[in-house]
């Protein structure tokens, strides 16, 4: 994988590709991380590195992407602009560029106040549509935003998160369009529970022809007990968990199984649908479920 | 205008101390804090009304002695109160931190005790209820953004548009706050003019605000 994004190459070909996150432990200890890696290491192309998500201090992501590079699997390096201004992403990203990392996701990020230091004060000195702006020069022109020439530019393949759940449609798929004309080469969305929306804002995607320039890859949550299917209706802004999902959940005899046929399920589904590159598996703390989905679907990596 | 609250009368007791027999001024504003319902005359009146009482409680033997400012952040005015100023051991500023600032810059000698938590540049909505408007980023560009100010009225002071958290007009982080980008959204609908594609804003020149340093704005003659 040396010097190019084997992301970004299986996205030109076309490829199905399976995504998975791994959130970085609150440890100073490199084997808490490779503890969760290594549960989904060979399941996936590409894995997240979490950063700081729901503003919840944790192992940083560009430490956490270079031990995902150690241990052979592709990093997708997230970063959000609540913590870093201009001048900290640009040296993060060359820095992360030396170290191998090819994939950057760019986001806003969660709110402070949603975390364990809402005394914090945040930067938001550029929003993520602004991020990828900065990023494609870095790639595209060799250049730093202010204008100065790079020695040896990056080569990123950079991405952004979209949410096929958030209302009004419209307002969300015109904020969509603004980070593609960014130039965002792929789209990682929220997870997907509710499957006759998401066919809905797939259709409008495709209207728009969104999945012709960046590769459309989508989010997938399994869910182990209702509390937890609860928990993301309450606390992750923008979820939509239909009460189909929670009664099934509900009146299983075992919940975490239903859960996963519940995700196997979507898998099968969006993956039917014309469009779609991927899926993004996020096992919120169950790593096992990720090779298990994938036993379940009979999607490999294209390794 | 400028807008604030009053801190809590323990803070502002607690900032006094116990000394007995002082003499205190509280120095209210006829502005912005009198909008505000923070530092106006009746709120000038009523802590003037609330410290006796705590020192005839405590048994201080405080005098004090209430007034307001036509604008507590010109010297032109506070210069006007040199009198009470020297007659007092203790003043509170009910002015915002701009006027509190005037009164420590025009009676160096005094220690001024600040009664009011500045917040924002913002508007009264309805009664008793103020919103953050603007955060004087020193360039001004509502006219992109069918005047709304993102950068101040955004959570997360995004420019491009909302993030995904925005779910039926209200903002992920108060469910009772509208939004921002919704706000553009709808006018913008309204107007007929929503784009085919949202141009994106490149990052924003942060140099005219306070990132620049300290501004000194100086007008044309
Ligand atoms: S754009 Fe700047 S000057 Fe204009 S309202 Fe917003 S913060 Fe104030
Ligand atoms: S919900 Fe709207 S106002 Fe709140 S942070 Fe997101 S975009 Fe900003």
């Amino acid at each position: 994988m040396e010097g190019t994004s084997v992301l970004k190459e299986k996205l030109s070909r076309g490829e199905f590709i399976v995504t998975a996150e791994i959130a970085p432990p609150k440890s100073a200890s490199a084997e808490d991380f490779i503890a969760r890696a290594e549960k989904m290491k060979g399941f996936a192309d590409a894995y997240n590195v979490t950063d700081n998500q729901t503003a919840m201090v944790r192992l940083s992501s560009l430490a956490g992407s270079v031990m995902c590079l150690r241990m052979g699997m592709e990093p997708i390096m997230q970063i959000v602009c609540r913590d870093r201004n201009r001048i900290a992403m640009q040296s993060d990203v060359l820095g992360a560029h030396a170290l191998g990392i090819r994939n950057i996701l760019c986001l806003s990020g969660d709110h402070q106040s949603f975390g364990n230091q809402p005394d914090a004060k945040n930067v938001f000195d550029v929003d993520s549509t602004q991020q990828i702006m900065i990023f494609r020069k870095m790639t595209d022109e060799g250049r730093l935003w202010g204008g100065d020439e790079i020695k040896n530019p990056p080569r990123l393949c950079i991405g952004a998160a979209t949410n096929p759940f958030g209302t009004p449609p419209r307002m969300h798929m015109l904020r969509t369009m603004n980070k593609l004309a960014a130039g965002s080469e792929f789209f990682q969305t929220q997870a997907v529970f509710d499957l006759d929306r998401f066919d809905e804002w797939m259709e409008d995607a495709r209207r728009l022809n969104i999945h012709k320039k960046a590769g459309i890859i989508v989010g997938i949550i399994p869910l182990k007990t209702v509390r937890a299917a609860k928990f993301m209706i309450d606390n992750v802004p923008g979820t939509c968990v239909p009460d189909s999902v929670i009664e099934r959940l509900s009146s299983a005899a075992d919940p975490a199984a239903e859960g996963l046929r519940i995700a196997a399920e979507t898998i099968e589904h969006v993956s039917s649908q014309k469009g779609v590159a991927g899926v993004h598996i996020m096992p919120i703390n169950w790593y096992d479920s990720v090779g298990r989905l994938i036993e379940m679907t009979g999607l490999r990596p294209s390794l | 205008m400028i807008i604030g609250e009053q801190k809590p009368i323990q803070e502002i007791i607690s900032s006094l101390g116990d000394r007995e027999g002082i003499r205190i001024l509280v120095v209210g504003c006829d502005s912005c804090m009198t909008v505000s319902l923070a530092g106006g005359k009746e709120e000038v009146r009523d802590l003037v009304h609330d410290l006796s009482a705590h020192s005839r409680r405590e048994k201080l033997g405080w005098s004090i002695k209430g007034l307001t400012l036509k604008r507590q952040c010109e010297k032109k005015f506070t210069k006007e109160i040199a009198a009470d100023v020297r007659n007092s051991d203790a003043v509170v500023s009910l002015g915002c931190g701009v006027g509190a600032q005037s009164m420590s810059e025009t009676f160096p000698e005094r220690r001024i005790i600040p009664g009011i938590n500045t917040s924002n540049m913002g508007a009264p909505e309805k009664k008793g209820v103020f919103k953050e408007k603007c955060m004087g980023c020193g360039k001004c560009t509502i006219d992109t953004t069918a005047g709304i100010c993102t950068l101040a009225r955004c959570a997360k002071g995004l420019q491009n548009g909302p993030c995904g958290g925005s779910v039926n007009g209200k903002c992920e982080l108060y469910p009772e706050t509208d939004c921002a980008w919704y706000q553009v959204y709808t006018i913008l609908e309204g107007r007929g003019e929503l784009p085919e594609i949202p141009e994106p804003v490149p990052p924003k020149d942060w140099s005219r605000s306070h990132s620049g340093g300290v501004r000194t704005v100086k007008s044309k003659e």
